[in-house]
């Protein structure tokens, strides 16, 4: 602090000041906060205190664990909608080069991000001079695979089960996130124009599905597609199979047959494809770490509880003082 | 920096040794000589650093010169410049932060010093030139230049007096805002010129001043003008300090003064002196390199790895470029040797932020507001002085917190310094008490009488000894005549001592009124008044030990006064005078009091004659002055005879005791430094209880060491000798030393400044060494020592030489008087007290405080509370960065390590900047893991900091894997959750965004909730900054979530927080890893508390500070 003493001298220049003036009181404030004496909640850590903590994590822990564990493993019960996933694994959709590949503008409607995707998108950004709609490699790669399910009848007379493809999206991507091109009554087609499709693709993006509210960038497939999974292995949702009534079973007992039309490589990349048929309880999929988690976690609780009370029971008879200072 | 270059530039036309000539009015002196004007520089003061134009690159390149600035560009750059998975915006906006702020701040400080500069520099001042007044700014004044300065203003550079308009040619200045001494002190104007009152005189004058050239020394200048009168011959008169005034100082009691200047602007003394003190680090700063350059190592380790198993995992080629996820052009073609370069980087910027540039402004704004509740603290309030404690260096708050060893100053910070006269005796007769009016000197204090008594010619004359061997001067009030004849009169002196001396005269009977006109009158007992001419002063200074002066009697005798300290005094008088008094100044120094002793000397006119040429000879000679004035004084001051001493007590500080063994209780080792004689030191010693009764002293002083044939082979028996007795005392292990204390005979060591320096100088080449090591040896096993007889250096001698022992001890010095500056400035931290030797230390201090009690509280309660504070916010922030960065390192194990990053680019940013930044500095702040009470009056728990205990490998460590251990957990927790089809009772799924948000989610709750039961003191900030940053980082999460953003390419965070909250499994799944995560730092506490439970005897309490040894030693 090399030369503040100009300053300074003007504030303690002692004689200097005006004769005749108050000298000022340089006497600290009594204020709480100043004398560092804001009054304060002291929490002491002592046997009292802890001991129920303990008691009662155990006590709420180990039935949300139970509930859990519970539920999840009555999920095998195909009642309710029975949601169908496709699985893959050895698939990085979360390699960054890979996660990066899109254009969120785009895939919003934006029209001057249709003809001129973003850099992002190399070197799924143009085909043959044209702006591929969309970008990308998470689009480009999108999984094309068609998977029928058939009840296998009496006298192997097949009866398809009526799969839904809307709803599988986040409702915010499918309304918010992801639009077509503006244009209003114009047919999607008209609104793509200039653009061409992804090069693995074999049909145009405005030509995913018939239903109009389901085609182009707000094709849920696509939209599930566009969410990258955080893990090499991953599922995503496919179809759902909604329960008819009360009475029947979505899926009732019997053989069943999967028609899958084979598209998707993954044998290059010693991919694995898998197909799962699965209920979704309160706390969504199966998953029995979670309540396992919670059951451990609680009982250590209540079993720490229980060795702690022993402990200060024996130092209660041996001092009278029963707290214990941190 | 810049002010040194612009001295250079300054001084640049010559170099500055050697003289420098001013020429008066710049006026050429004579017609034959042609005169070329040299260059000095001009009277700008230049505090500021910066200019407006100068301020954005100057700054900038002072900042990135620290090192974590530095770091962080790079990683910026970085970042720009090669893909990196991180956008540059999450590094280079708190950055940009923390670089707006300082430049702000320091803009800020900056600023205040051109408002200040310019206040100066365009203030008003009056020039003559061509026997005219002329009104400029004071930034115009050229060195030769004649100044005239009024009453009660400031002098705008150093002045050479040239007339002060009043007939002696003296004038009164205060030089309060220079070194805090408010006194008047006197300076003269050289005779020939004093008669110039005017400005066509002064105009008129023709003369040259040589002097040497501008040094920081405010108490030294060697000059000489040379006056050109109509005579050819120029007449030379020496120049000293009482003839230059310096810049910054008042005139008072002067109507107004000319002047010559000689230094202007930055060559001035006070610019001289407030040139940057060396910048103290404390050891916390350096435990912080340290662990920075840990993380550092785990940075580049962790980059390495991944960087290694990227490309063992891309040797397959289906994972380095499979169908879905091709590489463009560009890509493929760039060298495989720079890819890895980049990828390195890449990594390297993904995982930078374990090392957090929030620290370090966590850390200063910490340092910064936390200083306050020093200056704040009421207690450090002195009613006397109308002023509290002030912090002068925020870095070193932590060090009050560490320190191992004290030195302090007895006279004036162990002592009031507030003299008061005692007794004195006189040819060996002890006087005490007062007289009656009537009758002289007689006996009235207590029933013991002395009947005999000194002759009366000889009581008179120490009387008049002490009336006249002085520089008490006398305040002036308002108007300058008549006050003098006033019954109160108001001494000042730079030395409190002399004014206990004169004011002890007057209770005799014998009343200085004052100088005029070179004559001292004293009014006898008999109420007449006597008038002595005083023709000369031998001031006094630190090495001489005395003073004289020169007077002459109405009678017209000659006579030389002369006090000083005994050993200064004794060999320069009539030995067969010496004993009787001896025996009373022994006596005396025993009981505490400081003793002069008196002697006096008829000089016959030839003689002085033949003096007073040689005092002038001397004092005009340019160079080598002091050591010719030292060497006629010491020619002058010879065969006197002794006629008394005088005993003065100097009063204990209040609590001086009580605070002594406080620090010994909380095992400090106090060392008293002081220039004062061994006897009168050893009993304050003490009496303020840093000697026990029952401690045993070992000396090493002139006295034991000169009973040998051989001073060195002496010294070098005793050393032994005492190394022998303390080495059996106390059984190899050093370690326990400050257990060991309590439990074993206490020493203390009593050394004085020739001892020391015959240790320290030791001709011996290889005993030198030897010596010092002993002395050390001996030392570190004392519990108190007591360092006597010191000069000024030699306390910064022995400072530094604890300094650098082993285990570089952390040293904090306290002292009150200029001479305790260099001590002040050696140590670790320096404390200054604002006491009656002036501000020089209390200026030059790190922080200063009115009384040394204060000290007790300053170390037992704020030093220990910020060293813990700062500990624990250094300790938190590693601990939360590894937390955070941790899970992203694990998660490249999963996305092909190909830099994906887990959180998204606004949580990396926010991060230390918002979530987890305010909670922690509040806690730094407010802290109180012990009340201030107990610390203050159980001095024992400040060992449990000592030797920077929470920042050892130990605790290091200990968070470094609890933050391992939750960052694990943060991450695998999510995995294994994430297991599962959905987590959402509509079967929909998560994207890697969610995971990350998961983790993110858990971590900011965790690293909060961690601090919260850290917080032992929760004021209602503590609550607000907590649950607020919580409640922030919902709320923005929300809001960063909840809109699809114009400007950004990647929408990649809409609704992910609000959709993960929507679902009750992540609700759980949250909680369970808050909770798993805390649960080891829980189960510590507890364990922690039964075991401090088991090892607590029943019986315990806290000891009462008095009894506290006792109770100890009887405990153990």
């Amino acid at each position: 602090m090399a030369m503040n003493y100009n300053a300074k001298d003007e504030v303690d220049g002692g004689p200097a000041c005006a004769p005749g003036g108050t000298a000022k009181n340089r006497r600290p404030d009594n204020t709480a906060f100043k004398q560092q004496r804001l009054p304060a909640w002291q929490p002491i850590l002592t046997a009292g205190t802890v001991l129920p903590t303990f008691f009662i994590i155990g006590l709420i822990f180990i039935p949300i664990g139970i509930g859990i564990f519970v539920t999840s493993n009555n999920i095998r019960e195909i009642e309710g909608n029975v949601f169908m996933y496709y699985g893959l694994s050895n698939f990085y959709q979360n390699h960054r080069r890979y996660v990066k590949s899109r254009d969120d503008s785009q895939l919003n409607g934006d029209s001057s991000a249709l003809l001129n995707p973003s850099k992002e998108c190399e070197p799924y950004r143009r085909n043959e001079d044209k702006p591929i709609a969309p970008c990308g490699a998470i689009a480009n790669s999108m999984f094309n695979d068609t998977l029928e399910l058939f009840l296998v009848g009496n006298g192997s007379y097949l009866t398809s089960i009526p799969l839904k493809k809307k709803g599988i999206a986040w409702w915010t991507d499918k309304n918010v996130k992801f639009r077509n091109p503006p244009g209003g009554e114009i047919p999607l087609e008209e609104r793509f124009k200039g653009t061409t499709k992804p090069v693995n693709w074999v049909k145009p993006v405005y030509m995913l599905d018939s239903d109009q509210d389901n085609n182009g960038f707000i094709n849920e497939d696509f939209i599930v597609w566009m969410r990258t999974a955080a893990l090499p292995t991953f599922r995503k949702l496919y179809r759902l199979i909604e329960r008819k009534s009360d009475l029947h079973p979505t899926l009732p007992a019997g053989q069943y047959y999967l028609n899958i039309t084979y598209n998707y490589p993954v044998h290059s990349f010693d991919g694995r494809k898998r197909m799962i048929l699965s209920t979704i309880s309160w706390m969504g999929g199966k998953n029995p770490f979670l309540g396992i988690a919670y059951i451990t976690i609680g009982s250590i609780s209540f079993l720490l509880g229980v060795v702690l009370l022993v402990i200060n029971h024996k130092y209660r008879n041996s001092s009278n003082t029963a707290d214990i200072t941190i | 920096m810049f002010r040194r270059s612009f001295h250079r530039f300054c001084a640049a036309e010559e170099k500055r040794v050697g003289t420098r000539t001013v020429i008066l009015g710049n006026h050429p002196v004579s017609a034959t000589e042609t005169y070329i004007a040299p260059r000095f520089c001009d009277n700008r003061i230049v505090s500021s650093k910066y200019t407006l134009w100068n301020f954005l690159p100057k700054n900038l390149f002072e900042q990135f010169r620290r090192i974590a600035n530095f770091y962080f560009l790079i990683i910026f750059l970085v970042q720009v410049t090669v893909d990196t998975p991180t956008s540059p915006v999450t590094s280079g906006l708190p950055l940009f932060f923390v670089i707006t702020v300082t430049a702000i701040k320091q803009g800020y400080e900056d600023w205040l010093r051109h408002r200040a500069d310019n206040e100066v520099n365009k203030s008003t001042v009056y020039v003559i030139e061509n026997a005219e007044r002329v009104k400029k700014e004071s930034e115009k004044i050229k060195v030769g230049d004649v100044v005239e300065v009024q009453a009660d203003e400031t002098f705008p550079c150093d002045l050479i007096l040239l007339s002060s308009c009043t007939r002696d040619g003296i004038c009164h200045v205060t030089t309060a805002s220079l070194d805090g001494e408010s006194n008047y002190k006197t300076h003269y104007a050289v005779h020939d010129t004093n008669a110039l009152c005017s400005a066509e005189s002064i105009d008129n004058l023709r003369a040259a001043i040589e002097c040497e050239q501008p040094q920081p020394d405010l108490y030294k200048f060697v000059g000489r003008i040379s006056i050109y009168n109509n005579s050819f011959e120029p007449v030379a008169r020496s120049l000293g300090p009482e003839n230059l005034l310096l810049k910054g100082a008042t005139l008072k009691n002067t109507k107004k003064i000319y002047g010559v200047a000689v230094y202007t602007g930055m060559e001035t003394k006070m610019a001289l002196n407030y040139q940057g003190k060396s910048q103290k680090r404390s050891a916390v700063e350096k435990s912080i390199n340290a662990f920075l350059i840990v993380y550092l190592l785990i940075l580049l380790t962790k980059a390495a790895v991944c960087t290694g198993l990227k490309y063992l995992w891309q040797s397959n080629p289906h994972n380095d470029e499979p169908w879905y996820n091709q590489k463009t052009q560009k890509e493929r073609d760039t060298f495989k040797v720079l890819k890895i370069f980049t990828d390195f980087l890449s990594f390297m910027v993904l995982f930078n932020f374990i090392i957090p540039v929030s620290m370090y402004v966590t850390v200063e704004m910490q340092k910064f507001l936390g200083s306050f509740f020093i200056s704040w603290d009421k207690d450090f309030y002195d009613e006397d002085i109308n002023e509290g404690a002030l912090v002068n260096t925020s870095d070193l708050n932590e060090e009050l917190g560490q320190v191992d060893y004290v030195f302090t100053d007895k006279t004036g910070t162990l002592t009031e310094n507030s003299m008061e006269f005692i007794e004195c005796c006189i040819d060996g007769y002890k006087y005490k008490g007062v007289t009656q009016e009537t009758d002289g000197l007689s006996q009235t204090d207590g029933p013991v009488t002395y009947l005999e008594k000194a002759d009366k010619n000889r009581e008179e004359l120490f009387l008049r000894a002490l009336c006249l061997c002085h520089t008490v001067e006398i305040k002036i009030n308002d108007t300058v005549d008549g006050a003098t004849e006033s019954a109160d009169l108001t001494y000042v002196s730079s030395s409190p001592d002399e004014i206990a001396l004169v004011k002890g005269a007057k209770k005799y009977g014998f009343t200085f009124l004052g100088i005029r006109n070179g004559h001292m009158k004293v009014e006898n007992q008999r109420k007449e008044i006597e008038e002595y001419e005083l023709l000369h002063t031998l001031s006094f200074d630190s090495v001489r030990r005395r003073m004289s002066v020169i007077v002459k009697t109405p009678a017209g005798d000659i006579l030389l006064f002369c006090k000083g300290a005994d050993s200064a005094v004794f060999p320069r008088v009539q030995n067969h005078e010496v004993a009787p008094i001896k025996v009373h100044v022994e006596q005396n120094a025993v009981d505490g009091y400081r003793t002069l002793c008196i002697a006096f000397k008829e000089i016959t006119p030839d003689d002085y004659e033949r003096i007073d040429r040689q005092l002038i000879e001397a004092k005009m000679a340019l160079q080598d002055r002091e050591e010719k004035m030292d060497k006629v004084f010491d020619d002058i001051e010879t065969n006197m005879n002794l006629i008394g001493a005088t005993a003065v007590e100097d009063k204990l500080q209040d609590q001086a005791a009580e605070t002594i063994e406080a620090l010994h209780a909380a095992g400090l080792k106090v060392w008293v430094l002081t220039g004062d004689k061994m006897e009168t030191a050893k009993s304050t010693c003490y009496a303020c209880r840093l000697f026990q009764t029952s401690t045993e002293i070992l000396e090493l002083t002139t006295k034991t060491v000169e009973d040998g044939e051989r001073k060195e082979d002496r010294l070098h028996e005793l050393l032994i000798e005492y190394r022998k007795k303390l080495l059996h005392e106390f059984p190899k292990n050093s370690r326990s030393l400050k257990k060991a204390w309590t439990e074993h005979q206490e020493y203390g060591l009593i050394i004085d400044g020739s001892t020391l320096s015959l240790i320290l100088n030791s001709t011996q080449d290889s005993g030198s060494n030897s010596y010092k090591s002993i002395f050390l040896q001996i030392c570190m096993k004392c519990t108190a020592v007591l360092c006597c007889r010191m000069a000024p250096l030699q306390k910064a001698q022995i400072v530094r030489m604890v300094k650098n022992l082993k285990g570089s001890p952390i040293t904090l010095s306290i002292g009150d008087g200029a001479n305790d500056v260099s001590m002040i400035l050696e140590s670790h931290v320096g404390i200054g007290i604002k006491g009656k030797e002036g501000r020089q230390a209390a200026r030059n201090s790190d922080y200063s405080v009115p009384k040394f009690k204060h000290l007790k509280k300053l170390l037992l309660a704020h030093g220990h509370l910020y060293y813990m504070r700062i500990a624990h916010l250094v300790q938190y922030f590693f601990y939360k960065n590894l937390c955070f960065i941790l899970p992203q390192f694990l998660y490249q194990f999963f996305c092909g390590f190909s830099q994906q990053p887990l959180y998204d680019a606004a949580y990396l940013t926010m991060y230390n900047i918002c979530f987890t930044s305010l909670p922690i500095l509040a806690y730094s702040l407010l802290e109180q893991h012990i009340n201030i009470d107990t610390l203050t009056s159980d001095p024992r728990l400040y060992m449990k900091i000592s030797g920077n205990a929470m920042l050892q490998l130990g605790p290091f460590l200990y968070w470094t894997l609890l933050a391992a251990y939750e960052g694990t957990v943060f991450f695998f927790g999510t995995y294994f959750i994430s297991q599962t089809s959905s987590l959402e009772d509509n079967g929909k799924v998560i994207g890697n965004w969610t995971f990350g948000t998961i983790v993110f989610t858990v971590l900011v709750f965790t690293v909060t909730l961690k601090l919260a039961l850290d917080t032992r003191f929760w004021t209602w900030i503590n609550h607000f900054v907590i649950w607020g940053s919580l409640a922030f980082y919902m709320f923005f999460s929300f809001f960063w979530g909840g809109i699809i953003w114009p400007f950004l390419r990647q929408q990649r965070m809409y609704f992910v927080f609000a959709h993960m909250l929507s679902s009750v499994s992540t609700w759980l799944a949250i909680i369970l890893l808050i909770f798993i995560s805390l649960f080891p730092e829980i189960l510590l506490i507890l364990l922690k508390n039964v075991k401090r439970r088991s090892a607590r005897s029943p019986t315990f309490e806290l000891p009462t500070l008095l009894s506290y040894k006792h109770v100890d030693s009887g405990d153990s």
